[in-house]
């Protein structure tokens, strides 16, 4: 199983993503942004980070790099995303994910750990959950504010596609307390916070965010069978 | 002046009225130059002279006294690079060296935060990046005016939102640091800024240019026009009265940040380092381009021709002098043999990192620069290299006697368990020791994914080795009111808070970097206080058998007459075996035994009570003891390692009752405490060597047995567990109303 990280200039979760890969039981292979080239991997995560310096927008430049050429049919045609962050900032840029992400509400940077509701566990990403569990995962971001039209709010969640939320008030002032999205596919997921930063209690506030890497792995082995 | 200014001009109008004092220069310095090169400087070597004299770069004034701090055989046994390298290098086994800095970007701080701020970080992760490491984490040491302050509403925050904006964005942790306020520091706020890095033993670089004939490239960044004279003129000199006017019209002398930039030269760095495509490097910091060529060509075969037209820069109307001053960041200098610069340049290329060859090691002698035409700068590099030394006046401060006589013994203490609790809450309440989570939740310490403690704990712990599990443990400590009453003391003071701090992760205390904040060098009294201070480190740190590895010097902290308290902020690197063993400072289990280990005295010169309750400074500090700090550093590495403690906190500031309050809210679980003896002193002493555990339950007698051996005096206080900090037979304080009390206080002032 071979799940692709992706670095972009500026990338700073590259690492942290390709590690929670390798816990999760699969070989993290690491893309370059400027290469249109996925490798032949199974699954692509975008990092968090801040691509191109955050410079224009968060994510905006970022779209418009080689790899995203290659990756935006692939994800189009079913290839698992997981975007985190800065990756979650990408996917909407790129319209893969419909809205964007704004400036939190305090209008500082926060990092927090954050509990977060599984509000849909059907997704590629989100498979090993239960609806309704609750995740204690780090957030860390200044435009972390999850914003969209009403018509998208309203179409989100009647489709199910909200796939995690804040429990509770949302930190940064996000939409309906919204922390991550799926595509109509459900392979293409972003969410704000940082699965990645909870792996191991050693290093982050729980092991509650392995689940995402384990339900790709899980999804694609199953796809395998 | 004409902006042709050759060699040869020079040389035939030795008359030439030039602007030294404007430089910082004084008169005699600029003859000194005159005679040095045996004619005037052009106004080139004069811009060159200038930064690379002042007291920033050449640490003309303290240089006499930190040669103390050299370390003995016995604390060199692990040092792999010492003072004088960009930073010290420390070899912690398993093949790693591990380089660590602390430094000040006080005045631009203050001139304009974030900008100040942020460059503050920029350039201590430069100067471990030229190491040869990865830097790993950062931590920042601030101090600032009173909280409530209307100036601390500009600064504070400024300073926050740089070092945020620029250490997030950079994907570099920050662990720790600390957060203090103090009127001495209004008009003159310290923000030290320390990072570390981490290496193999065999990828240590050095700022050398060696080889003539090797190629010396300039990368990163385009040189501009910000912070010209840095150096010279903004962190050398004293701001007047009218501190605010004259901050004004020095802004331009700070730099602009690009974390972006310095992401991509960080990582651009590691590759060229990866590939072998680099014979010596050094950042580009204060005083640019003047220093990196001075200090790579004075360290290596001593010559070295640059031409300035090669320069790529942001305006086109730089003058030499203009653009060896320069500090623009995100910039690095390196020497590389002709057969690798093609391969150099690919990997800049690849990060987007511009770079250019801007000239060559020669083997003359002689630091050659030209521009348009004509030879601008020709000088034996070490000259400008090796500033002058100054033995500066030193006399006792006349105000002393008087402050330590004025000791706390007479202030109204309190008398019953009502106004014990009251003086709990007004400390916990205090901005010194509130919750710092307003400053820490606007820094991301989770990037890298190594991080296994950062605040509130009482040290930062990263892993280093996912697979042995070896890591590294830092802190740093500083205490202005307790070096203003005993500066030699004091400094040992904040030495063994740093030691102590390291050591309650369950680490070995094994280096030290430090950043001297002072006053003016020309005020014989601060000098005495800086003098006392290394003497006091020096001292201190042999006695602990661990090095000074590097640090900063910062002086000119004052405000017209009046100088900042003498703040040298000291920095402990430990080193621990296995990182899962960690220990943190919040109680962590219920029914655990809590146990003070040290021994309490009356010792209230300089503490938190006497400040925040009393508004009052005198009388002598704690008393530092070095071998006590010694042996509970080895009770709890052992304890840690063995497995016997559920939680480990240092008393500090505030002394017992804020140190029970902390392990109570970082655990969210009370305890219920006996004192024995006066219970103001029990709680509010701050003596020295002193820290509350909790035991793991079921390993009480293992822990007494331990205690025992290691000689360190152990009384048990109670146990952990309920909702609410308990002090038998005198009062109690519910853990939420603790809560309240201690996170409110940041919000209220700054939003």
């Amino acid at each position: 199983m071979r799940i692709g990280v992706v670095t972009f200039p500026g990338s700073l979760d590259d690492t942290d993503a390709a590690r929670a890969v390798r816990y999760a039981g699969a070989d993290p292979v690491s893309l370059w942004h400027a290469d249109r080239d996925l490798r032949g991997v199974d699954a692509v995560i975008l990092p968090g980070g801040f691509s191109y310096g955050d410079y224009l927008r968060c994510g905006a430049i970022a779209r418009f790099s080689p790899v995203m050429a290659e990756l935006v049919p692939a994800a189009r045609a079913g290839l698992p995303v997981l975007g985190i962050c800065n990756g979650f900032q990408i996917l909407c840029e790129a319209h893969l994910l419909p809205g964007a992400l704004t400036r939190n509400a305090g209008l500082r940077f926060i990092t927090r750990d954050v509990r977060l509701t599984v509000t849909n566990a059907r997704t590629v990403w989100t498979s090993d959950y239960t609806t309704g569990q609750q995740l204690r995962i780090p957030l860390k971001s200044g435009e972390g504010a999850y914003a969209a039209g009403q018509a998208t709010l309203d179409e989100l969640e009647a489709s199910g596609r909200v796939v995690v939320r804040y429990a509770g008030a949302a930190p940064n002032g996000a939409a309906r307390g919204i922390a991550g999205i799926c595509n109509e596919a459900g392979n293409v997921v972003g969410l704000m916070p940082h699965p990645e930063h909870a792996i191991d209690p050693l290093t982050g506030p729980s092991a509650d965010g392995l689940g995402f890497f384990t339900s790709a792995v899980t999804a694609l082995a199953g796809a395998r069978n | 002046m004409s902006d042709k200014d050759t060699v040869e001009v020079a040389a035939a109008t030795p008359e030439l009225t030039q602007p030294f004092q404007e430089l910082g220069l004084t008169e005699a310095e600029y003859g000194k130059i005159r005679q040095l090169l045996g004619r005037r400087p052009t106004a080139a070597e004069l811009a060159l002279y200038s930064v690379m004299w002042s007291e920033h770069c050449s640490y003309k004034s303290s240089k006499v006294h930190l040669r103390k701090l050299a370390p003995n055989e016995q604390q060199s046994a692990n040092l792999l690079a010492g003072i004088g390298a960009n930073a010290g290098v420390v070899d912690i086994g398993q093949g790693y060296a591990v380089t660590f800095k602390i430094e000040s970007h006080n005045h631009p701080s203050f001139v304009e935060p974030h900008q100040g701020a942020a460059t503050g970080v920029g350039g201590i992760v430069r100067d471990i990046l030229a190491m040869g490491a990865r830097p790993v984490a950062v931590m920042d040491a601030l101090r600032f005016g009173p909280a409530d302050a209307h100036d601390t509403a500009r600064v504070l925050p400024g300073v926050v939102s740089g070092i945020s904006f620029y250490g997030n964005c950079l994907g570099l942790p920050n662990i720790g640091g600390e957060l203090a306020f103090d009127p001495c520091y209004a008009g003159n706020p310290l923000v030290n800024a320390l990072c570390v890095g981490v290496m193999r033993h065999e990828d240590l670089k050095a700022a050398v240019a060696d080889g003539p004939g090797n190629k010396v490239i300039l990368f990163g960044s385009r040189t501009g026009p910000d912070g010209v004279g840095g150096a010279s003129v903004l962190a050398s000199a004293t701001f007047g009265d009218d501190g605010d006017g004259r901050a004004k019209a020095k802004r331009p002398s700070v730099q602009v940040g690009d974390p972006f930039m310095e992401k991509l030269l960080v990582e651009c760095c590691l590759e060229l380092y990866t590939k072998g495509l680099i014979e010596g490097i050094q950042d580009l910091g204060a005083a640019g381009i003047a220093c990196a060529t001075t200090e790579l060509s004075a360290g290596g075969s001593g010559g070295m021709r640059v031409s300035l037209d090669d320069i790529p820069l942001r305006d086109p109307n730089l003058t030499p002098a203009e653009i060896l001053m320069s500090e623009s960041q995100e910039r690095m200098m390196a020497v590389v043999t002709p057969a690798n610069v093609d391969a150099f340049l690919r990997v800049c290329a690849k990060w987007d990192v511009e770079a250019t060859v801007i000239g060559e090691v020669t083997g003359d002698g002689v630091l050659t620069m030209t521009w348009r035409g004509g030879t601008v700068v020709e000088i034996p590099p070490g000259t400008a290299a090796d500033g002058p030394v100054y033995q500066r006046p030193i006399a006792r401060p006349a105000d002393l006697d008087a402050l330590q006589a004025d000791t706390p013994d007479g202030l109204a203490r309190p008398k019953d368990g009502l106004a014990l609790r009251e003086t709990l809450l007004a400390l916990l309440g205090s901005a010194d020791l509130a919750d710092k989570s307003w400053v820490t939740a606007q820094y991301d310490h989770y990037v890298r994914g190594n991080t296994v403690l950062a605040m509130p704990d009482d040290g930062g712990l990263l892993r280093v080795d996912e697979r042995t599990q070896l890591g590294i443990a830092l802190a740093t400590d500083g205490n202005g009111r307790y070096c203003r009453l005993d500066p030699y003391l004091g400094t040992q003071l904040a030495l063994s808070e740093a030691y102590r701090n390291v050591a309650m992760t369950g680490a070995r205390p094994f280096a030290v970097t430090n950043c001297l904040n002072f006053g003016s060098p020309e005020d014989p009294a601060v000098m005495w206080q800086l003098a006392e201070a290394v003497r006091g480190l020096a001292d201190g740190c042999a006695a602990l058998g661990i090095p000074v590895t590097g640090g900063n010097v910062s002086l000119y902290n004052q405000t017209g007459e009046t100088a900042i308290h003498p703040t040298p902020v000291i920095g402990v690197l430990g080193v621990h075996d296995d990182v899962r063993r960690r220990v943190g400072a919040g109680f962590a289990a219920d029914g655990a035994r809590v146990v003070l280990l040290g021994r309490t005295r009356e010792e209230f010169g300089g503490s938190a009570w006497a400040h925040v309750v009393h508004k009052q400074l005198g009388g002598h500090p704690p008393a530092p003891d070095l071998d006590s700090e010694r042996k509970l550093a080895a009770l709890i590495g052992s304890a840690a390692s063995a497995g016997l403690l559920a939680s480990a906190h240092d008393l500090a500031d505030g002394g017992l009752a804020i140190a029970l309050a902390e392990s109570c809210l970082r655990g969210g679980r009370g305890c219920r405490i006996g004192l024995s003896g006066d219970a103001f002193t029990e709680l509010f002493s701050e003596s020295a060597a002193r820290a509350v555990i909790s035991v793991r339950p079921g390993r009480e007698e293992e822990f007494a047995a331990l205690c025992a051996a290691n000689e360190v005096p152990a009384t048990v206080l109670g146990v952990t567990g309920g909702d609410a900090l308990v002090i038998d037979g005198s009062f109690e304080v519910p853990l939420d109303e603790l809560a309240r009390v201690w996170t409110r206080t940041l919000p209220a002032l700054f939003g």
